[in-house]
């Protein structure tokens, strides 16, 4: 090939750095985002609907719900294992819906760094909240007196 | 006969010779007005684009093409657009027609809702260079990422490589395509940041990945593993209904992130 080839016609071509794409990333993240999405899914719709049967369905249904109905379950390991599932992977799922909507929306990479930050921090702090209420909660603390459910066997 | 000597000598009212009406042998073909209004820019002028409005009388038989050729022909020598073979084929005229990416000279007017304006615009996504004219460049970089060229290790035979008809048939749909860039500037996440490699370098991607001749499948299927690549598809299928060739776009992208997984796990 010739060393002095024609020049480009147009000044916006292949020689442009304008057009080049970002670096390759050479991770398969936004792989298993992507399944992750679909088979969090498919789990969420047994979780979710689960959850909302037991709840609203069974039993007394609706008219059950109170403060010794939530803390009767937690006192279940299966059930803070089933609401610890369906908090993770609502949470994941959701956050990572976001980001791909912030992915595709942001134009600047300033505004997408900054929305992306407020997410995973809320994120973050609601997985945490959420598991510590699910391993930590007591419907009958000690010391309290006032306002404790009827079950609870005040000292 | 009669219906012979039509095909041959009908009237082709876009060209600058207008044929004598006593030549045409059958019916007659029925004319009415069309508005066009293009979107005009000359950054040698305005950075800013307008509207502009041509009125003609059209034919029954008439493209959105001809319409073009009419205006630049007959009003505005200034009016700029692609195209090549007119037949839609070549895939230089892609342009967003009432709202929708197609090929002028595949879009008959009378299927347009002539009692309005027909809306013409450039192709979203990419750079305009003038009126109609969009820079292609970062398409064709995306295609040329892809590796669109048969990578075959063997030696090389002394006659064709062999593949049987349903080697063949399995990537039959991606070779339809023209690189019209109609799906690319469909896509609305092409629109945001153009870094998305976009439907056309994948179907392109496809076309050599599933041929049974082809050796690189792996290092396209790499190349598309991308954070840019097949997993930015939205599955939102604007490419499927964009594309002038009716190739299923959208499951060619779905067959190459599967191709992706499967390779993967």
């Amino acid at each position: 090939m010739s060393s002095n080839s024609i020049a480009a016609p147009r000044s916006n071509s292949a020689q442009s750095p304008k057009y080049k794409r970002n670096k390759a990333s050479h991770s398969s993240f936004e792989m298993i985002a992507w399944l992750f999405m679909r088979l969090s899914g498919v789990v969420l719709i047994v979780l979710i609907f689960g959850h909302l049967f037991v709840n609203l369905m069974v039993g007394e249904g609706i008219h059950a719900i109170d403060f010794g109905f939530v803390a009767g379950k937690w006192s279940d390991p299966f059930w803070q294992i089933w609401d610890l599932a369906m908090l993770w992977l609502a949470m994941l799922h959701g956050s990572n819906g976001v980001r791909t909507i912030i992915n595709d929306y942001a134009e600047r990479d300033g505004t997408r760094m900054t929305l992306k930050a407020v997410l995973y921090v809320a994120s973050t702090v609601i997985i945490v909240l959420g598991t510590l209420v699910i391993f930590t909660f007591d419907p009958c603390p000690p010391g309290a007196v006032i306002d404790l459910p009827s079950f609870c066997t005040v000292p | 006969m009669s219906n012979i000597e039509t095909a041959e000598t009908a009237p082709e009212p876009a060209s600058k010779v207008e044929l004598p009406a006593h030549l045409g042998g059958g019916g007659e073909i029925p004319t009415f007005e069309v508005t066009l209004r293009v979107r005009r820019y000359d950054p040698e002028f305005s950075q800013e684009s307008k509207w502009e409005d041509f009125t003609m009388t059209m034919y029954g038989t008439d493209r959105v093409l001809d319409a073009l050729h009419k205006v630049k022909w007959e009003q505005d020598g200034s009016l700029s657009f692609r195209r090549s073979c007119a037949h839609g084929v070549c895939g230089s005229d892609a342009m967003r027609i009432n709202g929708r990416n197609r090929l002028a000279c595949k879009t008959l007017l009378k299927d347009l809702d002539t009692s309005k304006p027909i809306l013409v615009e450039p192709i979203k996504g990419l750079p305009v260079e003038k009126d109609l004219i969009v820079d292609m460049e970062p398409f064709f970089q995306s295609f040329r990422e892809v590796m669109p060229f048969l990578v075959n290790r063997d030696h090389a035979p002394t006659k064709e490589r062999l593949q049987s008809a349903e080697e063949r048939a399995r990537f039959d749909d991606t070779t339809k395509c023209i690189l019209c860039a109609a799906c690319t500037s469909s896509c609305p996440v092409f629109w945001t940041d153009g870094q998305y490699f976009g439907p056309a370098a994948i179907v392109n991607a496809h076309r050599f990945i599933f041929d049974s001749r082809d050796d690189a499948g792996d290092m396209r299927l790499e190349i598309l593993n991308d954070k840019e690549g097949v997993w930015r598809c939205r599955t939102t299928f604007n490419c499927t209904e964009a594309c002038p060739r009716g190739i299923q776009v959208t499951q060619a992208i779905a067959e190459v992130k599967q191709a992706i997984l499967s390779r993967q796990i």
